[in-house]
């Protein structure tokens, strides 16, 4: 398996501020990649840039060679975003949740993965309590269940440790050492330290402002 | 640790059938937790009507004539009042956004969404008018005409009331500026469901009147779920 993500001379301006200018960014099958830079220097705005959601960009964007916005079912198929927001409703259960996110992707998943999904992000014991009386951690680790759940080779994550304690962080580092060591790829952004995930790549954001 | 299949690169095959049926499914159960939020417009439609003949007048012949255009704007109203929340929950938790995400047409996703707000508020405002008819003296023999009206007139509703909503989601208290963009897409609706009980009391011809309700909820079930997709993807990333 081989894909790659690729960005090209991209340059995004909001509200007469320029974010990041000729950027070039390439994720390939094995890369882990951290977008670092202080608050609102834009990461998250090159995560949505990068996920195909916002398109008020200049510059390139392709898909395995191809142009991300003629291949998009196909490029989206492939990446799982979790962004900001968890995307978990607090009015449902967690294995609802799991089991919506499974339909979703086209697939309609039995209850014994989703319940080992569950157990391997320590929610155990969970599955059946709504969402909303579950902690701000918890509900975050619901979200974290869905990396387990649907195969997906390119993995885009905004602030994934957000919320999550330190066993949790542990697992969480282990999770993408293994994915990215069976031949995924991982773009995310967090402040968090992490000495303990080897060959990092790092792309800063936020310094153009000082030049 | 991982329980799935090795890595592979996928297609984006099929499974809309799935998805839709989710996510029908899904939305249904959280109407269903949230009794409150569907009893809201149903509970204002009895209130509406129960109190207008002690303000007005308790004759049933002035009644009986006001009845059709008055059963018909109170649920309209009513509807419109549960449409703000179509999207709202969703858009707030960012499961909009992974909507968005699937590889699925968003115009396929939001129709069961829209098909659920239907189910769970015109309908049963259109099953319970006939009661509220008997409070308005309305004329025997217009009761069917009036939930058959209602049922279609809604549906064409909910469709048109969700593309609002969609465009508002974004908006913190968009509840004002979606009745301004949704009432006049709503008045030809409201023309020929009224039209359509008068002309059931007056013992005239319905069916062009109903037909008019099909052809425009026909219309919308074309239309609508290509304008909700796009406000949608506007109010998101606009």
């Amino acid at each position: 398996m081989s894909f790659r993500l690729q960005a090209q001379e991209l340059t995004c301006e909001r509200d007469d501020r320029c974010l990041f200018r000729d950027l070039d960014i390439e994720v390939g099958s094995g890369d882990l990649v951290r977008i670092e830079g202080p608050n609102g220097s834009g990461k998250t705005t090159l995560l949505k840039i990068l996920s195909g959601q916002l398109d008020d960009y200049r510059g390139s964007l392709s898909w395995c060679g191809q142009d991300l916005r003629s291949v998009r079912g196909t490029f989206l198929a492939n990446l799982l975003y979790l962004g900001h927001t968890s995307g978990v409703n607090a009015g449902l259960t967690a294995l609802e949740n799991l089991a919506w996110y499974q339909a979703l992707s086209g697939d309609i998943g039995d209850t014994a993965g989703r319940m080992a999904a569950l157990a391997s992000v320590g929610l155990a014991g969970f599955e059946d309590v709504l969402v909303a009386q579950l902690s701000a951690g918890q509900q975050r680790r619901v979200a974290l269940a869905r990396l387990e759940l649907t195969p997906r080779p390119l993995w885009i994550l905004d602030e994934p440790f957000t919320a999550i304690d330190k066993e949790g962080v542990a697992a969480l580092e282990h999770r993408l050492v293994s994915h990215v060591s069976q031949g995924g790829s991982v773009l995310m952004t967090t402040h968090h330290e992490m000495p303990s995930l080897g060959q990092v790549r790092s792309i800063r954001l936020g310094e153009m402002r000082w030049q | 640790m991982s329980h799935v299949g090795p890595l592979t690169l996928r297609e984006p095959r099929g499974g809309l059938g799935v998805a839709v049926v989710a996510t029908l499914r899904r939305d249904m159960t959280l109407k269903l937790r949230r009794r409150s939020e569907v009893m809201n417009p149903l509970v204002f439609f009895a209130l509406v009507i129960t109190l207008f003949p002690l303000g007005v007048a308790p004759e049933s012949k002035l009644l009986s004539t006001i009845a059709p255009g008055l059963l018909w704007v109170a649920a309209l109203l009513a509807t419109l009042l549960s449409l703000d929340s179509l999207f709202r929950v969703d858009f707030d938790d960012g499961s909009l956004e992974q909507m968005m995400l699937s590889h699925q047409p968003l115009a396929m996703l939001v129709l069961p969404k829209v098909a659920a707000h239907w189910l769970l508020t015109g309908l049963p405002l259109a099953l319970m008018a006939p009661l509220l008819g008997v409070l308005l003296s309305l004329p025997a023999g217009s009761y069917g005409v009036l939930s058959l009206s209602l049922a279609l007139g809604s549906a064409s509703l909910s469709l048109v009331g969700a593309i609002g909503a969609a465009l508002t989601v974004g908006v913190s208290r968009g509840g004002v500026l979606l009745s301004l963009l949704v009432l006049p897409l709503y008045i030809p609706v409201l023309i020929f469901g009224t039209g359509a009980i008068q002309a059931a009391i007056a013992g005239s011809g319905v069916a062009p009147h109903l037909a008019m309700l099909g052809a425009m909820l026909a219309a919308a079930l074309m239309l609508a779920p290509w304008a909700i997709a796009a406000s949608l993807r506007i109010s998101l990333n606009g």
